[in-house]
Formats: structure tokens, C-alpha cells, sequence
């Protein structure tokens, strides 16, 4: 049974990534403008920036 | 004026109206014309110049806003250095119509060297600016904006950081951590429970469930240290006021649980119920989230359009010079210039100048007033004829505005002890949860012979089953599909509580000017040939004058005329075709009473000169005796302002043969002219405090039924041709008479409080089926009313003189056209041009509250049926959480009910 400690220390692992990104993308303001990023994705980069 | 699809239609070259569409805007151009006006044939070479012009394959709902030069403000105020030396400001855009205006904006930016940040938030209507440079060169960079059409005003730097939303990121922040735990322990109570269910109980050894446990604890107890902060703070922060609320019973019960499952665990027990605490204040958290992101969202918005509509007056140094500074910033003594058909940004003293004022919005009276030196002006009115120079005085005690501002700040006071549904649910529900967990605890131990720690987890058992997650949930969730539904509806729910509020009204209390009838002028169409009203219009769409306005929407979107001359004061011309007063379009030459469309009462063929006081100047002659009233479309339409720092005038007119000019037509008043035209004391009665600006209406007025026989008045006159005068009136809005018939069958009473004059009042109410009316009521008149009714009214009001009846009924609404007071104290403003945002608020409101009941009965069904169980002890951990969370989406599942 000592997989089951590998398994619980690998599903913490991989879920408190998932959470560290999450909390980061909220501090760099990714969800401050939702409507702005829907219309973005349309944008195309031929503009230098 | 409003950018249809029939514009386009219209715009189609084979089509039979000669206009083609302007290449940069939409709207109609003259034929054989590119664009529609200079600053579109501006904006259009700019965005070619700049390798843009896939913008306008971009454009996918609307065209790009007709550009319209700004008023110059002052940047430097707005601007804040940063550490690295580079300069940032944030401003409010107004004319955003899709991604393509996003792009546009940012492309542009992005093409100037100096610009190290240009982002538009299109959610908040914000573009945040950064630059390397001078402060000019940020002004430059917003005038390029600008001359795209775009409105740009900036925000204030320590507004801005007072209004940043660290609440709301906290809450999501909560809920991301709440989120995380709760998956993570329900794996290993999955685990357990497996070993459990399966009927082997050998299958997992004691050793590997406290191992499952600890992690769990380990997992549990930061996440609810963290994320039940927010329930914690406020259930300790309502208990030292000795009240109770919902978050009491959560975090008792939370808190409680925890300790009691780590207790457990340490005593190798069987159960533990970590996994219920942490779903518990996940589900919570996902309904304070809402609920403040919905309320959020909404701030934001009013707040931006007050921001837009703040105003920058023209400030006058010692020494002559004239600075643009925000109205807000002055202190008394000061100087300040206003402008024709400028809305006056202060509250003074009238130094120099004479003009007429519109002071709907202040007073609600729907024909303008006389200023003449000495006379007193408010904030949030306007004016509509000569420049002013007025000195800014305080408010003192005693005016209008002083008695405002007391009556508002103690009914607001009153206001804010209305207990919400969910509070007063708490209030009994709280205790009675407490005192059945004590009960069975007590139970358990004396009588049925259970273990301290055996009676201890049914009695938590029972809290957990009855903690209010469900009921938690019940209110907000309906709020929030609620409001997000008024939201897109156009109609803005800024008070939490508004909505209870709203369900519970039995009156109906409508103000008149502005608010039952349209906030602009109306052009009274009869008899007037479309052509030339097309060609006036043409004419008219150069100026921003409040009757100009009313003339271009009456002919819906016309071409501009070309080489058209502005006249401070007396009109606009192109060549020898004139728009404006009589005396400038020579209207008086031809004066016989069949060159008036409708009958009323005429300029005197002499009047003109003779009325004119000697002591005036020759500039100012002209526009004096102008009547316009309730101008509000004009400059204070976002997006519509025009070039002209100056607008039309309308025709003087002279008094009547028995002194008593027609209804409301306007004299002249100066100090010391004839009594009673001096005087103010009739209308508003020794009841009305303040000095207010003169009447100028006599006060034998008669009272007379056909408002629109005089007024304000435009005139056109083409060479050759007989001038034609256009009479403007106003008028009930849309669905004024439906709207009050719909509230009517809704079972409420219906009443009119108004400022003005009882003649207007009673034409009014007529129009729009109003029986029960009263007219001339000053500010304390109108509360007094208001409390007399008694029962639970709805107030709904736009003007400066209703803010206190805002304040004090039981709920209030403001349309978006509202002196910015009235929006500040009205829980909810709607956008819409009909009334009918107001029944449509009433029936969702009723349909929430029915939904709230409907929730919170369906949480207390479901602990009737679980709290036995629980007080029988046989409960387990997940029987529990599956109850928990199918209770709360049943909740969820039901509040989506309102977006019906």
C-alpha cells in the first residue's frame, strides 16, 4: 500500500499547481476584463507592439 | 438619434433618397459626398494613414462614432509618474462599440514610439495609458483618440485607487482555495467511504483511514483558516453589536465541526468531517462571489457615467485668464465663465450677464428661468442663452440646496434600517439550530446513554445538517440572476436590498418634468412640411443647442449642411439660409400671424428692438428673453457634443398687450422691474427655502390648456421664402399612459408630485392617465406628501429637488438622464427611454422575492426532513455532504428561475 502515498503526494502536487497558476493569473488581472479578452482572440498581430 | 439599420438602408446607393453613407461613421452624407462631416473625413485619413483601414471590415455591429471635437481639459491633474520615470493615466472611453473600436484604439497607440502601455478594458470602459515623455505628450496621445471619435475624460488618480475592488479578488482568491481543498479531501473521503460502503471493513485497515484523515487535516485546516475568513470577521463583527446574522450559525458550525474532526482523527475514530466543512464554505463562497461581482459591476457602470458626465467649468484667474478646472476643485469667490448651452458646474452668484436657464433639473420646472446680476444659479442647470459669469458661493443655509442635502442625509439615515429577508430569517434560525444541537448533545448524554464524544459528534451532526448553506445561498443566488438580468435590461439595481425593497411596493410616485415626460424637448410637428424640416435640420446638426437637437431628432439623421457659420446667441447660417431667432432670421419683417404654424403668441412686429434694455450689451442683446426649457439632450449626451462652444437662440418675445406674456413664454427679468415679475414668492410659497432665480412668469398666469400655442421657438428662413417657425413642447414620454395602466393593474396606486406650474402638470397628467396629482410642490412639500401616503412608496424622480423624496421612500429609481444627486440616491437607474423599466422592475422584483421565499422554504423543508435523522444519529460523513450539496443546487437550480 505505500503506492498510496506516492499517488496522494502526486495529486497534492499536481492540484497545488493548478491552484499557483490559478491564484497568478488572477494577480496579473486576467479576469478583470472577461468581454475584452472574448473580442482579443479575434485580433490578428499585424501590428507591431 | 440613434444609429439604426434604416440609416444604412437609406444609405444604399441605388436607392431613392440622394444620401450616401459617410466611409467613416454610417450616417447619411450629403450626395456625391464621402463623409458626413470633416471630423469623419479626419478620422478617416488617420486610420488609412496608419495602415488601419481593415478596421472598418472589423466593424461588426456598429459603425465607429461620429467624431466631435472635445472640450480641451486639463491632463496634467490626471497624470501619475512612475518609479521608472514613465507617465500613466487611466481614462473613461465613451463611444466603444465592439472589438474593432478595441483594436483601433490600441493599434494606434501601438504605432506611437512613446507609448510603453495603451490597453482598453472593455469590460470597465477603461483605457490605461503609459508613456515616456512629456505631459503634453499624454495630451497629444488622447487628442489622437479623440480625433477618432472616441470621448475620452480621465480619472482621478485617488478616486480611482479609493474605488479598486480588493474585495472582490479576495473572495475569488477564497474561492480558489476553498475549491482546491474541497476536491482533495472529498478524494480521500471517497476513499474512505469506499472501504466503508463496500461492507468489508477490512478491506481498508484502520492504519490507512487515519492516514486518509490527517491528510485531509492537513489539507482541511489552512484552506478553512483561510477561506472561512471572510464569514468569520463578519459573524464576530455582528456579534459585538449583539445581533445575529447568517454567518453566525455558518462559522459556529464550521469552526465547530473542524475542531470535532480533528478530534476524531487524533482519537483514530471512524468518522471524520473535514470534507463537509471545506464543500460547506466552498458553496457559501461561490454565492458571496456573485453577489459581489453582480453589485460590482453595476457600482462600476454608474460610476462611470457619472465620471463622464462630471463636469470641467471654465475658470476665470485675476488676471483674465481662463483655466479649465473640475467644478468640484473650486472653493467659493471664485470666478467662472459659462458658456451658451453649458451646463452651469457650480452653485453662485450671477456677476455678469443675462441669460435664461434651464433649471429642470433642480427645480423640475419645465420653462426656463431669467438670471440677471444678482440672481442665484445651482449646479445642474444650464444655460441656454448668453454667456454668464457667475461667482461660486457655498451652499448656504437656507437654500434650496442646503434644505436638500438635510432632508436627504436624515432620511437616508431612516432608510438604512431596513432588515433584509435573510437577515431576518437568521435572526430566528440561528438560535433555534443552536438550541436543537444542544438538545440532542444534551440527549444523547443524560437519557441515551451515549459517550461525551458520541453525543458531541450527533449534536455537530445536527449542526452540519442544518448549517445554512443552503439558505445561504437562497438570497443571493436570486439577487444576482436578478440584477444581472435588470442589467442587461438597462436597468441598473445599485442597492443589495433594493430588490426586497421593490416587491414590497403599494404606491407609485412619479415626478413630471424629466422624468414622465421625455427628459428632452419635443418639436410639435403640426403643419410642417418634412422637406423643410430636413433642410433646418441640416442647419440645426451643427449646433448642440437643446432646440437644435430637438430639430435633428425630429428629421432622424440628415446630412450636415455645408459652410455653416455659427452666430453666438442668434443662430446658425449657411449663406443666406438661417436657423434661430426671429430677429436673426428676420422673422419679424414678416410678421403676420399666417406665417406661424400654430397660433399663439406672436413676437410684436416692434419687439424685438424695443424690448431690448439700454444697459445691454449689444452681444448679449439677442439672446435674451430665449425660452427653451428642459434642454437635456444636448451636452449632456455622451458622445454628442459639438464643436460650437456656443449654440442657437430662439426669438425674444414680448409680453403680451396686458403685460402677462403667453404660457410659458419668457420676459425679461431684471431687479426692479415690476413686481411681481420680480418676484418668486408665488409658486413655491413661504414653504420654499433659498432664493431661488426669479420667476418669470407673472403671477396672474393664466392657466391655459394649449402648451403649445407659445414656448421656446425656432425660425428658418430661406431666401425668397417665408420663414417658418418651429414650436417645441414638451411632452410625456412613449409609454407614458401603457405604462401607468400596467401599474395600475399591478394593483398600485399612481401619483404625480411635481414642482411645476399646475397648468403643465395637469396637461401632463392627463396625457398620461393620472388622477391623483399635485403641482408647485417644493422639496419639503413633496416629502411631506410622500409621508402622508404613508404605505410603501416607490419614488421615481430625476431632479435635484427630488433627491430628498428620493431618499426618503421606501425605494427609489432615477432615468440615466438624472441630475447626478438623484442617480447617487436612487436604488435603481434605468437607461431605457420608456417608463416601462419601472413596471418591468416591480414584476422582477415581486418574481424575486416569490423566489427567495421559494428557496428558502425549500431549505427549511429539506432540514425538517434531515434534522430527525441527524438527531438520531444516523447520519454519516457522507450522507451529509451528499445532502449538503444536493440542498444548494437545488437552490441554485431554482433562483435561475428569474432569468424567465
Amino acid at each position: 500500500m505505500t503506492v498510496i502515498l506516492w499517488l496522494i503526494a502526486a495529486s497534492l502536487f499536481l492540484g497545488g499547481c493548478g491552484l499557483a497558476v490559478f491564484l497568478w493569473s488572477l494577480r496579473t488581472g486576467q479576469y478583470d476584463d472577461l468581454d475584452g479578452a472574448a473580442n482579443r482572440i479575434l485580433f490578428d498581430h499585424d501590428t507591431k507592439r | 438619434m440613434a444609429r439604426s439599420g434604416a440609416d444604412f438602408v437609406a444609405a444604399d446607393p441605388v436607392d431613392a433618397v440622394p444620401d450616401t453613407a459617410c466611409a467613416h461613421c454610417g450616417l447619411p452624407a450629403a450626395a456625391g459626398r464621402r463623409f458626413c462631416c470633416p471630423g469623419c473625413a479626419a478620422a478617416f485619413d488617420t486610420i488609412q494613414s496608419l495602415g488601419l483601414g481593415s478596421y472598418y471590415e472589423r466593424c461588426i455591429a456598429e459603425r465607429p462614432p461620429r467624431p466631435e471635437p472635445s472640450e480641451p481639459f486639463d491632463l496634467t491633474r490626471f497624470i501619475t509618474a512612475r518609479p521608472d520615470g514613465a507617465k500613466e493615466v487611466v481614462l473613461a472611453i465613451d463611444g466603444l462599440r465592439c472589438g474593432a473600436c478595441v483594436w483601433l484604439i490600441e493599434s494606434v497607440l501601438g504605432q506611437e514610439r512613446s507609448v510603453l502601455t495603451g490597453r482598453v478594458n472593455m469590460t470597465s470602459r477603461r483605457l490605461k495609458l503609459v508613456w515616456r515623455g512629456s505631459e503634453t505628450d499624454g495630451e497629444r496621445l488622447v487628442e489622437r483618440i479623440e480625433s477618432l471619435g472616441y470621448r475620452l475624460v480621465p480619472f482621478d488618480p485617488a478616486a480611482l485607487a479609493a474605488a479598486r475592488d480588493d474585495t472582490d479578488r479576495a473572495l475569488i482568491r477564497a474561492l480558489a482555495v476553498a475549491g482546491f481543498a474541497a476536491i482533495n479531501v472529498m478524494l480521500m473521503s471517497i476513499g474512505i467511504w469506499a472501504g466503508d460502503a463496500s461492507g468489508l471493513l477490512d478491506t481498508m485497515g484502520p492504519a490507512t483511514r487515519d492516514l486518509l484523515h490527517y491528510v485531509s487535516a492537513i489539507i482541511a485546516l489552512p484552506a478553512i483558516a483561510y477561506c472561512g475568513q471572510p464569514f468569520f470577521r463578519s459573524a464576530l463583527a455582528v456579534l459585538r453589536h449583539g445581533r445575529t446574522n447568517m454567518d453566525v450559525p455558518i462559522s459556529i458550525g464550521v469552526v465547530l465541526v473542524t475542531g470535532l474532526s480533528l478530534a476524531q482523527t487524533m482519537a483514530h475514530a471512524r468518522d471524520a468531517y473535514f470534507d463537509s466543512a471545506i464543500t460547506l464554505l466552498f458553496f457559501l463562497l461561490i454565492g458571496r462571489v456573485l453577489d459581489h461581482r453582480a453589485r460590482g459591476r453595476v457600482r462600476a457602470t454608474v460610476e462611470l457615467l457619472l465620471t463622464l458626465r462630471s463636469t470641467e467649468v471654465t475658470v476665470l484667474g485675476q488676471d483674465g485668464t481662463a483655466t479649465r478646472r473640475p467644478a468640484r476643485a473650486l472653493v467659493p469667490g471664485e470666478r467662472v465663465l459659462v458658456g451658451m448651452g453649458e451646463r452651469i458646474g457650480v452653485d453662485g452668484v450671477v456677476e455678469r450677464g443675462e441669460s435664461s436657464v434651464d433649471t429642470s433639473l433642480v427645480t423640475g420646472e419645465s420653462l426656463p428661468v431669467t438670471v440677471a446680476p444678482g440672481g442665484q444659479v445651482f449646479a445642474g442647470t444650464m444655460n441656454l442663452g448668453a454667456p454668464l459669469t457667475v461667482v461660486v458661493t457655498a451652499a448656504e443655509d437656507g437654500t434650496l440646496l442646503a434644505e436638500c442635502a438635510r432632508l436627504i442625509e436624515a432620511s437616508e439615515a431612516r432608510r438604512s434600517r431596513f432588515v433584509v429577508l435573510a437577515d431576518r430569517v437568521a435572526r430566528r434560525y440561528a438560535p433555534a439550530v443552536h438550541l436543537t444541537a444542544l438538545a440532542t448533545f444534551l440527549g444523547w448524554y443524560f437519557w441515551g446513554g451515549a459517550s461525551f464524544t458520541q453525543a458531541l459528534l450527533t449534536a455537530s451532526a445536527v449542526l452540519i445538517i442544518t448549517c445554512p448553506c443552503a439558505l445561504a445561498l437562497a438570497v443571493p443566488a436570486v439577487q444576482v440572476i436578478a440584477t444581472a438580468r435588470l442589467f442587461r435590461a438597462g436597468i441598473l439595481l445599485k442597492s443589495a436590498t433594493a430588490l426586497e425593497r421593490l416587491a414590497e411596493v403599494d404606491t407609485v410616485v412619479f415626478d413630471k418634468t424629466g422624468t414622465l415626460t421625455e427628459p428632452a424637448l419635443a418639436l410639435v410637428r403640426d403643419g410642417i412640411d418634412p422637406l423643410v424640416l430636413r433642410e433646418a435640420a441640416a442647419l440645426a446638426a451643427h449646433s448642440r443647442h437643446p432646440l437644435a437637437r430637438a430639430l435633428v431628432v425630429a428629421s432622424g439623421n440628415v446630412p450636415m449642411a455645408e459652410r455653416v457659420e455659427e452666430h453666438p446667441g442668434q443662430g446658425v447660417s449657411a449663406g443666406e439660409t438661417r436657423l434661430g431667432s426671429a430677429a436673426f432670421v428676420g422673422a419679424l419683417a414678416f410678421q403676420t400671424s399666417a406665417t406661424l404654424v400654430g397660433s399663439g403668441t406672436a413676437p410684436r412686429a416692434a419687439g424685438a428692438p424695443s424690448m431690448l434694455p439700454e444697459d445691454r450689451s449689444p452681444p448679449l442683446a439677442s439672446t435674451i428673453g430665449t425660452t427653451t426649457p428642459n434642454p437635456r439632450h444636448g451636452p449632456a449626451r455622451p458622445g454628442h457634443r459639438s464643436s460650437e462652444g456656443s449654440g442657437l437662440t430662439v426669438p425674444p418675445v414680448e409680453p403680451g398687450d396686458d403685460g402677462v406674456s403667453g404660457p410659458g413664454a419668457v420676459g425679461v427679468w431684471r431687479p426692479g422691474d415690476d413686481a411681481g415679475r420680480g418676484s418668486i414668492s408665488r409658486r413655491h410659497g413661504p414653504a420654499r427655502p433659498g432664493h431661488l432665480p426669479p420667476r418669470e412668469v407673472p403671477p396672474s398666469d393664466p392657466i391655459v390648456s394649449d402648451h403649445t400655442a407659445a414656448g421656446p421657438e425656432l425660425w428658418f428662413g430661406r431666401p425668397g421664402q417665408e420663414p417658418v417657425r418651429f414650436t417645441f413642447a414638451e411632452r410625456p414620454r412613449v409609454d407614458a399612459l401603457e405604462t401607468i395602466a400596467r401599474l395600475r393593474r399591478m394593483g398600485l396606486k399612481i401619483r404625480l408630485l411635481s414642482g411645476d406650474r399646475e397648468a403643465s402638470v395637469a396637461r401632463i397628467a392627463a396625457a398620461a392617465g393620472i388622477d391623483d396629482w399635485r403641482a408647485e410642490c417644493s422639496p419639503i412639500e413633496k416629502v411631506a406628501a410622500l409621508r402622508e401616503m404613508g404605505g410603501r412608496v416607490l419614488m421615481v424622480g430625476d431632479g435635484l429637488n427630488d433627491g430628498p423624496c428620493l431618499a426618503e421612500a421606501h425605494v427609489s429609481a432615477s432615468p440615466a438622464t438624472a441630475a447626478d444627486i438623484s442617480q447617487t440616491l436612487a436604488d435603481a437607474v434605468f437607461q431605457s427611454a420608456g417608463l416601462g423599466a419601472i413596471a418591468d422592475l416591480i414584476v422582477t422584483a415581486r418574481r424575486a422575492r416569490g423566489l427567495m421565499r421559494g428557496n428558502i422554504g425549500l431549505s427549511l423543508a429539506y432540514n425538517s426532513l434531515m434534522v430527525p435523522l441527524a438527531i438520531a444519529g444516523m447520519v454519516t460523513p457522507w450522507l451529509a455532504a451528499a445532502a449538503m450539496s444536493g440542498s444548494s443546487l437545488l437552490v441554485i437550480g431554482n433562483s435561475f428561475r428569474a432569468r424567465a
